[in-house]
């Protein structure tokens, strides 16, 4: 492979990366809110109440499992257009 | 036609089912042995993680746990579910791109080192063989329970159908059976609580009704004066151990080498990151409905058990307490109060009874309790499959060919393969008939052990060019030692004593050897010489998902 196509890939791969880390960060926040910020604050929130469960408990055993499966697939699809946009998806 | 003849032929059946399905997907070739081809498709990828990882404890216990810890015990949902969310941002995607059979392979390439992938040869067999057996002794309990089996010749038929079901295709055929198995587990789990919320409201989601359980619950309790309630938090655990507990749960899932494997099989890493997606959606049908079980036999045993006549408890109390999972305790001298009348401290439940006892508590036919057996036997024979995999893959791939002959054919090593799995499935049936109380207990550690372990290995090995084979060495070895030494101090105060630091206990040790491997990997990486430039190109080739040169594919 010629070195002018190899530093392009580079550059590419880099900026690339860092997207798809970005991406990452923002759903561990998402991740660690709902499940670990959840235990935190779960007295307060079992103030509330939510389809008739105290809401902290909710939270904990049925709402962070779907907004875990939620977050999965929303990243497949960011990561699925990053690829297309970066040249790196494959079929 | 008697219970029992019912029960051994839905058994029988499903298992002639299963070993149908292993002898279909045979497989000689190394790669459909070790990585089933790489032609598994996300749906069924996710199904097949699924139930590898859902075991016999999250099968018979998990709910139980719950029933007992209130909302401390949904560490465990939380923990065992987010762990996939990790998997499939940090390592899945990465795993697949690697391209090889296992997670050691993994270590020992991205490291240059004999030594790094020898550390994870060790961990990997350590982890898996404790969970083995104590999957081997779930799929005797089970039988032993709900068939009447001896429990010596209940683990003997596990360990027949765990091999067959393993030895002939390796992970291609345990593929197709861990689906099938799937399917089997989560029918047994679903019918019972489902047809009791059928009878209570009309409608057959127990996962919604028990909102309104949780507040018949409360106030059943605070008019019989019971503590703590049900709902409240933190009173079997300090908010810092359920915390920590979460984290470490949700670091040792996404750790632990039989998940990982599973994410060597699927065509391309955009599979592998539906795949975790899938198979999220079939542990969440379990996870979601696990508290739900929790909450109809709370509500059951407050309703109508406790406070009632022990002359006129319901039949499957009785039945129960014959087996030893359920002990009234009125009597004056097991320290009751012996009126003759059922207090909810004279009632005395084991944990496996809140899942066990449920389609008789929904009164259905005999049958449906012999599909909770078929499911539960399928949840330890599954999990079991893929942990003798990872077994025979680490020593017949990775210390064998990659450390001692490496000119060893594919034949030879698809053999050794086969070979190890009936071995070690032997070895792991006869600890599971022995004592097996201490290995239960080594279970709940795994996480830990794979926390402080594999993972940040891995994950910095992908993320950070920098960590080399010292930081990452170091940081496993540490890692490793430190989560021992905290667990066996703080449980057995031995080799010397440990006062819980924020009243962390054992099961959250692995959060002190993750920490500490992560630092090893940060800062005595660097303080050591980089990576080669061969390993620099390595991880960018990891870190996009197309083929774009030669070099490594």
């Amino acid at each position: 492979m010629v070195s002018a196509e190899k530093e392009d890939i580079k550059k590419r791969l880099e900026e690339y990366h860092k997207k798809n880390v970005s991406y990452i960060i923002i759903l561990l926040i998402i991740w660690f809110i709902v499940s670990l910020g959840g235990i935190l604050v779960v007295k307060g929130l079992n103030e509330l109440t939510f389809l008739g469960f105290p809401f902290g408990y909710y939270l904990g055993a049925q709402l962070s499992i779907i907004v875990f499966i939620i977050e999965i697939f929303v990243y497949a699809k960011l990561m699925d257009n990053l690829d297309k946009k970066y040249g790196f998806y494959e079929d | 036609m008697s219970n029992q003849v019912i029960g051994y032929i839905v058994v029988f059946g499903v298992f002639v089912g299963f070993m149908y399905i292993a002898y279909s997907t045979r497989a000689k070739r190394a790669d459909d042995f070790y990585v089933a081809g790489r032609r598994i498709k996300p749906f069924w990828n996710g199904m097949a993680v699924a139930a590898d990882w859902m075991s016999a404890a999250s099968f018979i216990s998990m709910a139980g746990a719950i029933a007992a810890l209130g909302y401390d015990g949904l560490a465990y949902i939380m923990g065992w579910t987010g762990g996939y969310v990790v998997l499939a941002l940090v390592l899945a995607p990465y795993l697949r791109k690697f391209g090889k059979y296992t997670a050691p392979d993994f270590i020992g390439d991205r490291y240059e080192s004999q030594t790094a992938r020898a550390i994870a040869i060790i961990c990997a067999v350590v982890i898996s063989f404790t969970y083995c057996v104590a999957q081997v002794a779930g799929a005797g309990i089970i039988m032993g329970r709900l068939m009447g089996l001896p429990m010596k010749l209940a683990i003997a038929i596990g360990i027949v159908i765990v091999v067959a079901s393993t030895v002939m295709g390796g992970m291609k055929s345990i593929t197709w059976t861990q689906c099938a198995q799937y399917i089997v587990l989560i029918i047994g789990y679903l019918i019972p609580v489902t047809a009791l919320c059928i009878k209570m409201y009309g409608h057959p989601l127990p996962q919604l009704a028990y909102g309104d359980l949780l507040q018949k619950i409360v106030a059943k309790e605070r008019e019989l004066n019971i503590t703590p309630i049900y709902i409240e938090p933190f009173t079997k655990m300090t908010m810092a151990d359920m915390w920590v507990l979460t984290l470490v749960l949700m670091i040792g899932t996404a750790g632990l080498p039989h998940i990982m494997m599973r994410f060597f099989t699927t065509p391309s890493v955009r599979d592998a990151r539906y795949s975790a997606g899938w198979a999220l959606i079939f542990i969440g049908a379990l996870y979601i409905t696990a508290p739900a079980y929790a909450a109809f036999q709370k509500y059951v045993v407050l309703h109508e058990v406790v406070g009632k006549p022990i002359a006129q408890l319901p039949e499957w109390v009785a039945a129960w307490g014959k087996v030893g999972l359920l002990k009234i305790k009125d009597a004056v001298e097991l320290g009751g109060n012996g009126d003759g009348i059922l207090q909810f401290k004279e009632l005395d439940l084991h944990r496996d009874i809140v899942v066990l006892s449920m389609p008789e508590i929904a009164q259905l036919p005999y049958i449906v309790s012999a599909l909770v057996a078929a499911g539960g036997l399928s949840a330890a024979i599954s999990t079991a499959d893929g942990l003798l995999m990872v077994i025979a893959a680490a020593i017949s791939h990775d210390l064998y060919y990659k450390m001692i002959n490496p000119n060893a054919s594919e034949a030879t090593r698809v053999y050794l393969g086969k070979s190890l799995i009936g071995v070690f499935a032997i070895i792991a049936g006869i600890v599971a008939a022995g004592n097996i109380g201490f290995i239960v207990q080594i279970v709940a550690w795994a996480f830990s052990l794979a926390a402080a372990s594999f993972f940040p290995a891995i994950v910095m090995g992908v993320f950070d060019k920098r960590t080399n084979v010292y930081g990452a060495a170091i940081g496993m070895i540490g890692g490793l030692l430190i989560t021992l030494f905290y667990i066996l101090g703080v449980k057995f105060g031995w080799p010397f004593k440990i006062t819980p630091i924020a009243g962390i206990k054992d099961q959250g040790a692995g959060l002190f050897g993750m920490a500490f491997n992560f630092l090893s990997c940060i800062i005595i990486s660097r303080l050591t010489p980089p990576p080669s430039e061969k390993i620099m190109d390595l991880v960018d080739h990891l870190r996009y998902p197309k083929k774009l040169t030669d070099a490594h594919d």
